[in-house]
């Protein structure tokens, strides 16, 4: 059984085994093909039309699918790798051990934003930045540098304490639980973690940064610790909303997936802690 | 998307850790009091060396297929894959989580980050 772990607590070999794979799927192009995905939802996903991936009510069960697509990818090279989850509320500073040589690399030069260390550097170990909107080919990031802190878990504690798990219309307007977690509205914990990590997170391509797995695990995890706050709020809306994912409408791109079978994590992975 | 919902959102925008929502934007004027029913001006300045262009979408060149927009931003003549907000703010592909008040202070904002790269045409892939 997959059992995701806090990255902070990952042992030295569990950290190179995951870098391994990640470096992998790299190699033969199946890395790629995920940044592609979820770039292409974040352009067409729209707030006044069609909208799966984000800014929706399906923004948790999908990513939940991407990352468990992405997680059994990791498994088919080495059985032994999970996700790891970053809870940005605790190792919330350039200096935590998740930005170290060992594991994911640090923040970027000043001069061009490039990351210099670590199995992710331009320089080796081939980490390209294939699927890009500009011309630059290596991993950037500028940890922190927006100005914006991390959210604290007094924001996150707020937010799950939120009892109604979305609300029309749907979109990055809406109240509710989902929304205040992506971050379009309210204290924003998910998007402005994207934005605190900059680089390549901040983009419409950012899976192109490993930490976009851990980032999304964590929140995937808050959904689960939603859940259990209330478990008898149902995912909404239940049926016949347009231009959105109901509970039991299956999802693009896979086309065989709804909501309602990815709620219960518990069939693909526990967690290291109770959620 | 009801003007109650906007102002809503707007209002726990401002409410609570406004900076982070609105960004920068926040600063560049009304659009988003103004909301979605008011189409922004066109602009045409250079920025930080770069031409930055926005206007209503003429439908010649541009990749509009993919979200249907009816405003387009340019850098240098290559098409910023922009995308507006129920609340009027917009984001680019540049700056996906981070919404601007203006597509002129999103224009500013992939400039920024840039730093003189050129854009890359990336319209979605068939699937």
């Amino acid at each position: 059984m997959t059992v995701r772990k806090n990255q902070a607590q990952l042992t030295a070999d569990e950290k190179r085994r995951f870098v391994n794979a990640l470096l992998a799927l790299k190699r033969d192009g199946r890395y790629d093909s995920f940044v592609s995905t979820h770039n292409d939802f974040i352009m067409s996903d729209r707030d006044d039309s069609d909208r799966v991936g984000h800014r929706s009510p399906s923004f948790l069960p999908w990513h939940r699918r991407f990352l468990i697509q992405f997680e059994q990818a990791l498994q088919s090279v080495d059985a032994s790798v999970a996700l790891p989850y970053w809870d940005w509320t605790t190792d919330r500073t350039p200096a935590a051990s998740l930005w170290a040589p060992d594991f994911l690399g640090g923040t970027g030069r000043p001069r061009d934003g490039q990351v210099t260390d670590g199995a992710f550097a331009s320089a080796g170990n081939g980490w390209r930045i294939n699927v890009r909107v500009d011309g630059r080919d290596f991993l950037r990031r500028s940890l922190g540098s927006s100005g914006l802190q991390l959210p604290t878990k007094a924001e996150v504690d707020s937010v799950l304490a939120m009892p109604v798990y979305d609300a029309p219309p749907w979109n990055s307007a809406s109240d509710g639980f989902r929304n205040h977690l992506e971050g379009w509205r309210g204290v924003n914990l998910h998007n402005r973690v994207h934005v605190w990590v900059g680089g390549h997170m901040a983009t419409g391509a950012s899976p192109n940064d490993p930490v976009f797995w851990l980032h999304h695990a964590y929140v995937d995890k808050l959904w689960t610790q939603w859940q259990s706050r209330h478990p008898n709020a149902p995912y909404l809306p239940a049926a016949g909303t347009r231009d959105v994912v109901d509970l039991h409408d299956t999802m693009r791109p896979w086309g065989n997936v709804t909501p309602a079978e990815m709620l219960d994590h518990t069939r693909y992975y526990t967690y290291d802690v109770a959620a | 998307m009801s003007g109650i919902t906007r102002r809503q959102a707007i209002g726990a925008a401002s409410a609570v850790a406004g900076a982070a929502v609105v960004g920068v934007g926040a600063a560049q004027g009304p659009a988003v009091a103004a909301g979605h029913g008011a189409e922004p001006g066109s602009f045409d300045e250079v920025y930080l060396g770069r031409r930055i262009q926005g206007g209503p979408a003429t439908g010649h060149g541009g990749h509009h297929a993919d979200h249907g927009g009816g405003y387009s931003v340019r850098i240098d003549g290559d098409e910023l894959h922009i995308m507006r907000n129920a609340d009027g703010t917009w984001i680019s592909v540049i700056n996906h989580y981070d919404p601007q008040a203006t597509p002129r202070a999103l224009a500013r904002a992939a400039v920024d980050d840039l730093q003189g790269a050129a854009l890359v045409p990336l319209a979605p892939a068939t699937r």
